[in-house]
């Protein structure tokens, strides 16, 4: 190894951080490294790698405002992503979900030589978004995209409905419109409760519905169905199969 | 046994049922009612006629139920602490006494003799009470001290307190820093395990219930810093008022998982007691960042206390919890009590 470790610390707790500081100084024989940057939420965590490049991120699961997996799922879609080794105190759930999905994980408190082991292990690991996405317990607060080198969030009760074009899925907000590197499918799997399919290539957030039209369209097409989307007054069109779910969903 | 033990426990291997205890009085006239109404569907001829037969019948066995167990709550002592069939033969002859006098002063609205008329209900509800005797002294004997504090015991020791392993680990983190700090925090984290390992079957007074929680709190501000704010008021309840040990702390630690951890802004939680006549309440309050998460640890803590509760004051305490308006309360309430001999 020729240059030392860039680490990132993300963890809500001061004494926590310390710890970590203190342990990574005491392993810098062994495994040269040096802290850039320190975090106390996921935000911060993300604003942090903006303006510092790192190898490695050592991630506390347990955070207030936005959890370690959630922070993770996010940074995966860096290009330069870092790799994670996350930290947790007693989370027997998340431990065998980490455990399964072959991700990097230190049971605090941590020991000085497994941090050594996991930092010499974790290098070069990019975090695997898909298996992030398998242990994940809750739906994400927030989607992002990568824009430039930095991660753009994009939280969901902001999302007045998504797209998907070609390759990418837009996800139009009030102000403006976001390229999400994920597939509807999913989205729909995660977000399912908030949104409301009304189309092969369409959800609307289920809050965002102001009404719904019938239009009568030119001659030789079919009448069909449209969804009035509040604030920035488009109109969505509703395929035929869709329909009676939708109809079912909006008397509900 | 401290008289501020287990539901004011038997005194003495002999001691019977607390015949000045609301429990008891709610027992024995829901079972006097039961029985009253087994008999009277069981002798009916004419449905119609059922309310009205329940109705005489109670009209009588409720005065004398009532007469019997006041005359048994004002001998108090002199009677539970005689033996098992003195106490039967106390019970017999105060309900047979009572119903005697009921039957007397109203024989002249039936227009019977007042000496006579009162030999037959006399005769029923000494058998009565002999028979409902027997069943409270079973009840008071399957709530014998053993049993009663090994629940406890069980109860007690199933309150997995998180918060040390929390601690152990913030204290390693300052340890080098500010080992003064650890010090301090490792030095209260021995008292409070003194707390929770200590025999906590009997009653304590609420001083030392508030000065464990305040140290449990002291240990979570190392880890949580200004995020944790507690508002005590707690000066208007006397603090020598008797209530379960571990009451407070795994409450508070509760509102501090779901209330304070899950919260990005500094949060507060609020704490009070107070003195209503001859009762405690204590109310508990936190915000509540996400009511869904608010879920089953917090069940398991609620259930333990609310039996714990059952077991030190039977029904003269209660437990209840909601989330509103974006904040989960807890309110319990107790009866006042303070140890003898002050």
């Amino acid at each position: 190894m020729t240059s030392p470790l860039r680490l990132l610390i993300v963890d809500d707790e001061a004494p926590a951080r310390t710890r970590l500081r203190d342990l990574l100084a005491d392993i810098r024989d062994q495994v040269p490294n040096e802290v850039v940057a320190e975090a106390a939420n996921g935000r911060e965590a993300l604003a942090a790698l903006e303006r510092h490049a790192v190898d490695i991120a050592l991630v506390d699961i347990r955070m207030p405002g936005m959890d370690g997996i959630e922070l993770a799922r996010h940074v995966a879609r860096l290009p330069a992503a870092p790799s994670i080794i996350f930290l947790t105190a007693f989370d027997q759930y998340a431990v065998q979900a980490f455990e399964l999905s072959a991700i990097d994980y230190l049971l605090k408190p941590v020991r000085a030589q497994r941090l050594a082991d996991a930092l010499v292990k974790a290098v070069r690991r990019r975090p695997d978004a898909a298996a992030l996405g398998r242990v994940a317990t809750a739906a994400r607060e927030h989607l992002s995209c990568a824009e430039r080198g930095r991660i753009l969030l994009v939280p969901v009760a902001d999302i007045l409905y998504l797209k998907a074009e070609q390759k990418y899925v837009t996800a139009r907000t009030r102000d403006r419109e976001y390229l999400l590197e994920e597939s509807l499918v999913q989205l729909e799997e995660e977000l399912g409760e908030r949104f409301l399919r009304i189309h092969r290539n369409c959800l609307v957030a289920r809050q965002a519905v102001t009404g719904v039209e019938r239009v009568s369209g030119a001659e030789e097409v079919e009448p069909y169905w449209e969804v009035l989307i509040a604030g920035i007054g488009e109109r969505l069109p509703v395929s035929r199969r869709q329909w009676p779910a939708l109809k079912a969903a909006l008397k509900a | 046994m401290d008289a501020d033990s287990i539901r004011e426990m038997p005194d003495s291997p002999f001691a019977g049922p607390d015949f000045a205890a609301p429990g008891i009085w709610l027992r024995v006239l829901l079972a006097v009612n039961l029985i009253a109404f087994v008999a009277v569907v069981a002798s009916n001829r004419d449905t119609g006629l059922l309310a009205d037969e329940f109705l005489g019948v109670a009209a009588m066995l409720e005065p004398t139920a009532l007469l019997a167990l006041s005359a048994l709550a004002l001998a108090g002592r002199h009677v539970r602490q005689r033996s098992t069939w003195l106490q039967l033969v106390a019970v017999t002859v105060a309900a047979a006494a009572s119903a005697w006098l009921v039957a007397a002063m109203t024989a002249p609205l039936r227009g019977g003799s007042p000496i006579i008329s009162g030999w037959r209900p006399a005769l029923v509800s000494a058998a009565m009470a002999a028979t409902l005797f027997h069943w409270l002294h079973l009840r008071t004997r399957a709530q014998a001290p053993a049993v009663t504090e090994a629940r406890l015991q069980a109860l007690t020791a199933r309150i997995r307190p998180h918060f040390l392993f929390n601690t152990l680990n913030a204290v390693l983190g300052v340890i080098r820093s500010e080992p003064r700090r650890a010090e301090a925090a490792l030095e209260e984290m021995a008292d409070l395990f003194r707390a929770l390992m200590k025999e906590n079957r009997t009653l304590h007074p609420l001083s030392e219930e508030i000065a464990l929680a305040r140290q449990y709190l002291n240990l979570e501000r190392l880890r949580l810093g200004d995020r944790l704010q507690v508002r005590w008021d707690v000066e208007s309840c006397p603090p020598d008022a008797l209530v379960p040990p571990l009451l407070l702390q795994p409450l508070i630690e509760n509102a501090v998982y779901h209330g304070i951890e899950p919260a990005s802004e500094p949060a507060e939680i609020r704490v009070r007691f107070s003195r209503e006549g001859d009762r405690i309440v204590f109310e508990l309050e936190n915000p509540l960042a996400d009511a869904a998460s608010h879920s089953h640890g917090n069940q398991m803590a609620l259930a333990n206390i609310r039996e714990r509760l059952a077991l030190f004051f039977d029904l003269e305490a209660g437990l209840d919890a909601a989330a509103a308006d974006g904040c989960y309360r807890v309110r319990i309430q107790l009866p006042y009590r303070v140890r003898e001999g002050r």
